[in-house]
Formats: structure tokens, sequence, C-alpha cells
């Protein structure tokens, strides 16, 4: 009973990181129809701006602050790299998808190169408060601590991002965009600026689930994000382009069948069966669980 | 009939490397006749045929698939774990894969068409990927995992072992490549050619006209990763052996950066990108190591190092001002030019 229970906060903690990875995959896919393979590039860029604040700011000797600031400053990394790929990049080919996905796959294979040229492609360990490395009893179980963080931060993005989709101006603008974006475009609203949040928005959570990444797999190397982000995809495509709360319930789901195949069956099966669930949904429902139909 | 005439130019030019005992200064360390240079070259060929197999499908049918290493590496892995259990000797193996390769691609082509468009991106990825933490992971302990599996030697024809027969297998690539450039002019200007076609400019309309594109987009689905299993039993041969990282998203996405560098929808523009993909994915990796850089400091030097730093500069600069691709810049740098002329 206590291994289920334990299997299920790690499987939540990865559903974390997924949603926090896919939610922004997720959101400039139903916005601008682009699908951005230099995210799994901001996530990673989130992993080594948290790493780099807690292996050099010294000055704050509290770590549990320390850590703060790092996933802070994850973020804000995140957010600034998205919001200049959006702006200097991606806008310059604007109306063209193909070729803006393209773009991104040649930025992917930048950023991941920048990182190993700079920081090497040996793992980087990460320095962490103590009491990420302790256990809390749960139900008779030993849960890691740094599980139940991970999970609350992504509970905290995803109430975050329905409020933000639900009641800001902005929001209802992108759920609109989402929905039917020349029709936005021809009430006279600028969607350009919406493709620019979005872009921002998506690096900013990504940059969060790269830092909290960093605790949950105790370190970062260059290729952090790319591994992560075909599970997004997958998550993704499960939950239905352009949903967020279709992206939660996939995140679980993915997490949940890649752990426990991982633990009941065999090692290495759990990614195998989590395609294999891809391939059972697409069967099904190929729109996705709350995709809509005909996209 | 005249348009064969220049393939069979290009062919006899490349099929007198092995004689040639000249270098190229910066492109090949040691003379074009040499084992070293001729392998680098057979793999650019084969590479090329690879290439070639992509455009069928993205450039030529529109459909972005980002799981082509699959058949890639199914080729690669399949005819080598024919050769060792089951003791065929190569050429038999080799069929034996394109089968096994060609009714995989049945499989997961249908299953992936059931999406489209980016969603169809991602389920292709996400196949490629299962095929790639299979072989990684090795739970049925027959892929060698992240070692890979060195080729059956034993089971290869004498004219294709040992060093000194370089150029046998140098040839076997280069007659490949003539082979899949043949074929797939011959698919691509076919009346299922020009329905590809039609499906990549308009694909609502093609269903309109009473025609299914499900059965033509399987098509060019199955025929792109049969000669791209096939193009893998090749490049068994030059490397010598199964190796993981054919099997990887990078290596997809390599591909993808082949066609469009060259010129994505042009037979010629595809091989010509897979050409120099593969010459410049080995060289860089020397250029890397290089004095030149070592002396650099290390916040320019680390990435400029990265061959894959390099390479994707290179290609978000193509993506922003060439986006037709090598094989356009000259027509682009003429139109530039006579619009200058027109201008005074």
């Amino acid at each position: 009973m206590s291994s289920l229970i334990l299997n299920a906060s790690t499987a939540l903690g990865l559903a974390g990181l997924y949603f926090l990875l896919a939610s922004g995959l997720s959101l400039i896919f139903g916005l601008m129809n682009v699908l951005n393979l230099a995210h799994g590039a901001f996530f990673a860029i989130g992993g080594y701006a948290a790493w780099w604040v807690m292996d050099t700011l010294e000055i704050v000797s509290s770590l549990g602050l320390r850590f703060v600031i790092a996933v802070a400053v994850a973020a804000l990394a995140g957010l600034v790299v998205g919001a200049l790929v959006e702006r200097g990049l991606v806008a310059k080919l604007y109306g063209k998808h193909l070729e803006q996905i393209l773009l991104t796959i040649g930025l992917s294979y930048v950023f991941v190169a920048l990182l190993g040229g700079w920081f090497t492609y040996d793992p980087r360990l990460m320095t962490q408060p103590a009491w990420f490395g302790t256990t809390t009893e749960i139900f008779g179980a030993n849960i890691p601590n740094n599980r139940l963080l991970v999970l609350a931060v992504a509970v905290v993005a995803l109430v975050g991002l329905l409020v933000f989709l639900n009641r800001t101006r902005h929001g209802l603008i992108i759920r609109a965009g989402v929905e039917n974006a020349p029709m936005v475009r021809a009430l006279g609203i600028d969607v350009g600026r919406s493709f620019t949040i979005v872009f921002a928005l998506g690096g900013l959570l990504a940059g969060v689930g790269g830092g909290l990444a960093a605790v949950y797999f105790n370190g970062v190397s260059p290729s952090l994000g790319t591994a992560q982000l075909i599970f997004a995809f997958i998550v993704v495509v499960i939950g239905g382009l352009g949903s967020v709360p279709g992206t939660a319930v996939a995140a679980v789901l993915v997490a949940f069948t890649q752990v426990f195949a991982n633990n009941y069956l065999a090692t290495g099966l759990g990614s195998i069966s989590v395609v294999v669930l891809l391939a059972l949904v697409l069967l099904v429902r190929p729109q996705g669980l709350l995709g809509r139909a005909g996209t | 009939m005249k348009r064969v005439y220049p393939i069979l130019i290009v062919a006899a030019l490349f099929a007198v490397a092995p004689f040639v005992d000249v270098g190229i200064p910066f492109v090949f360390g040691t003379e074009i006749g040499s084992p070293g240079t001729l392998l680098v070259l057979g793999i650019a060929l084969t590479f090329a045929a690879l290439a070639v197999s992509y455009d069928i499908l993205f450039g030529y049918t529109g459909m972005l698939s980002l799981g082509h290493a699959l058949p890639f590496a199914l080729g690669v892995y399949g005819t080598n774990l024919v050769m060792i259990h089951w003791g065929l000797p190569y050429f038999a193996a080799s069929l034996v894969a394109l089968v096994g390769g060609v009714l995989i691609a049945l499989l997961l082509g249908s299953l992936a068409l059931r999406t489209s468009g980016v969603a169809f991106a991602m389920v292709t990825l996400a196949f490629a990927e299962a095929f790639a933490i299979l072989v990684l992971t090795d739970p049925l302990r027959i892929f060698g995992g992240e070692e890979g599996l060195p080729i059956a030697v034993d089971h290869l024809p004498d004219i294709f072992r040992g060093v000194v027969n370089t150029r046998y297998v140098y040839w076997l690539a280069l007659l490949f490549a003539v082979a899949v450039f043949m074929l797939a002019r011959l698919v691509v200007t076919s009346r299922a050619g020009r329905v590809w076609q039609a499906i990549r400019e308009n694909e609502p309309r093609v269903e309109m006209l009473g025609l299914r594109p499900f059965a033509f987009k399987l098509a060019s689905f199955v025929i792109a990763s049969a000669i791209a299993s096939a193009a893998g039993s090749v490049y068994l041969l030059l490397i010598r052996g199964a190796n993981a990282g054919t099997t990887s998203a990078l290596f997809t996405l390599g591909i993808l950066v082949m066609v469009v560098l060259g010129g994505t929808g042009k037979l010629w523009g595809a091989a010509l990108g897979g050409f120099i993909y593969g010459i410049l994915d080995l060289r860089l990796s020397e250029v890397a190591t290089s004095d030149f850089i070592a002396d650099m400091p290390t916040w320019l030097g680390g990435p400029l190092s990265e061959p894959l730093f390099i390479l994707g500069v290179l290609f978000v600069l193509l993506i922003l001002y060439f986006p037709g691709g090598l094989i356009s810049i000259p027509g682009q740098l003429r139109k530039a030019r006579s619009a200058r002329r027109v201008g005074q």
C-alpha cells in the first residue's frame, strides 16, 4: 500500500512537470498553430538558471530563500527568452506556420548547443534546501518533499493559468483567438500582442518547470528539456490541442501510466506504454480527450 | 528521357572518385580516393537518398513527419539483427528488413494518419521515440543499448569486407542513391505523385474531387519509409554497425534539416541538402577541435565547438532569408539582379 502511494506521488510530481511544459506548448499551438520545438530548450534554460542561482548566489545563506529566488530567476529567464524568440524571430514569419516550426527546430539546436558549449554536457548537481531531500509521512508512506513541491507549484500554475484565461481581458482575447483568430482580428484586436503574451507565458511556465525539474531529477544537463518535450507532445495530443484543462488531465494520465508501467511491468516499458496509450486515444478520439472535433 | 542525362553525368563523376588522389583543402582531410574520404562521401550519398525519401513525404505530399528516423533505424537494426540471428547473407537480410519496414510503416501510418498537420508531426515523433527508448533501454537484450550493435561481418559478401574494399561499399552507396533518385522522380511525376502535390496544396479540394486523400497519403508514407529502410541497410554497411544515434529525435530533425537546407519539394534540392549535411555533420566536429577554436575565449569558443550550434544557426538564417533552400539561391540572386537593372 505504501509503495503504491509512493509511486502515486512520484507520478503526480512528474505530472506537474509535464503540465508546466505542455500547457505553454498547447496554448501556443492553439492560438498560433505553431509547434514550438524550442520549448524543451526553454525548460532547460530554466533549469540552468535555477542551478546557477543555487550555485553562485552565496550571499543569501538561507537555502530556502535562495531557492525561491532561483525559481523566480528561472521563470524570468523563460519569460524573457520566450518573448525575445517570438518578437525577434517567430513574428518575422507571420502567417507561415511551417517556416515557424522549422525555425523553432533550428533554435532548439542552437539553445541546446549553447548550453552544452557554456556548461559542458556533464550533468550538474543541484544544491538544494535540506527539506527537499527529507520525506513527509502521508497515509503511512514516506513521500519525498520535492515531489510535493513540484505538485504544489503545478497546481498553483494551473489555477493561475485558468484565472488568467477566464478572468482577464488578455485571457479572453487568447481564448477567443484559440477559437477563431481571423474573427478576433476582424474585430480590430491586435492578436499579434496576444502571440507575444502566450509565448512569454509559455516560456515562463517552462522556465519554472525547468527549475523544478532540476530538483526532481537532482541536477541539470543540456538535454533536460529535449527528453521531456516528447512526453509533453504526447500530453498535448492526448489532452486536445489548445485545451488547458485537457492538458492537466492528460499530464496526470501520462505520468501515472509511465511510472506505474516502469515499476510494475519492467523498466523501460513506461515510455512505450505511454506511446501505446497515445495510439489508443488516437483510435478512439483523434481530437484528444478535451479537444474539439474537426480541428 | 533527356532529363536522365544530368543524373548520369553526376553519377559518372562520383563513380571515378576512388581513382582521384587529390584532396580538397578544408573539406576533406585526405585525398578523395582514400578509404576515409570515400566513407564520408558514401555516407553523404546515403543521406542524399534518405533526404530524397523524406522529400517525397514532406516536400511533395506536405506531411510533416517527425519520425522519419524510425524506418531508417529499422533498416539499420533490422538488417543487422536478421544477419546475426537468422544467419542470412547481407542482401537477403536487407530484403527482410525492407519488408518488415514496410509492414510497420503500414501499421503506424494508418494510425498516425487519423490525425493531420501538427498532431501528425507529434504522433510520428512519439512512435519514433518509443523505438529509440526500446533500443536504449533494451529490455529484450538484443539491440545492444547505447553501445550499439557491431555489424555481423561473417554474413557480408567478401567484396564488402575490410578497409581495402571501401570503394565497393562506396559504389554500392552511389548506385543506391542514383536508383532512389530515379525511382523518386518516377513516383512524384506519376499520377499518384500529382495527387500528392494536390493534397499538399489543398486537401479538402482533393476530397471534393472524389479521391480519398487517406490512401494517397498512406502510399506516400509507406514509399518514403521503404526507401528510408533500404537506406538504413546501406548505412549499416558504411558505419559497420547499428548505432542508437540513428533512432533519436535529433536524427529525425537532421533529416528535416537536410531537405530544407537543399530545397523542399525539389528532388535535386533534397539530394544536395542531404549530401552537404552528411559532409558538414562529419567534418564540423573536426573543425570544432581545431586550434583556431581552442584559442577563443570559452563563451564564444564553447558554442562554436558544437557542430549543432553551427548547423542550427545556419538553418535559422536559411529559414529567415532563403526559405527555398540552397537550390533556390541562384534563382533568387538572378531575380534580385534583374530587379535592380529594371530600377536603374
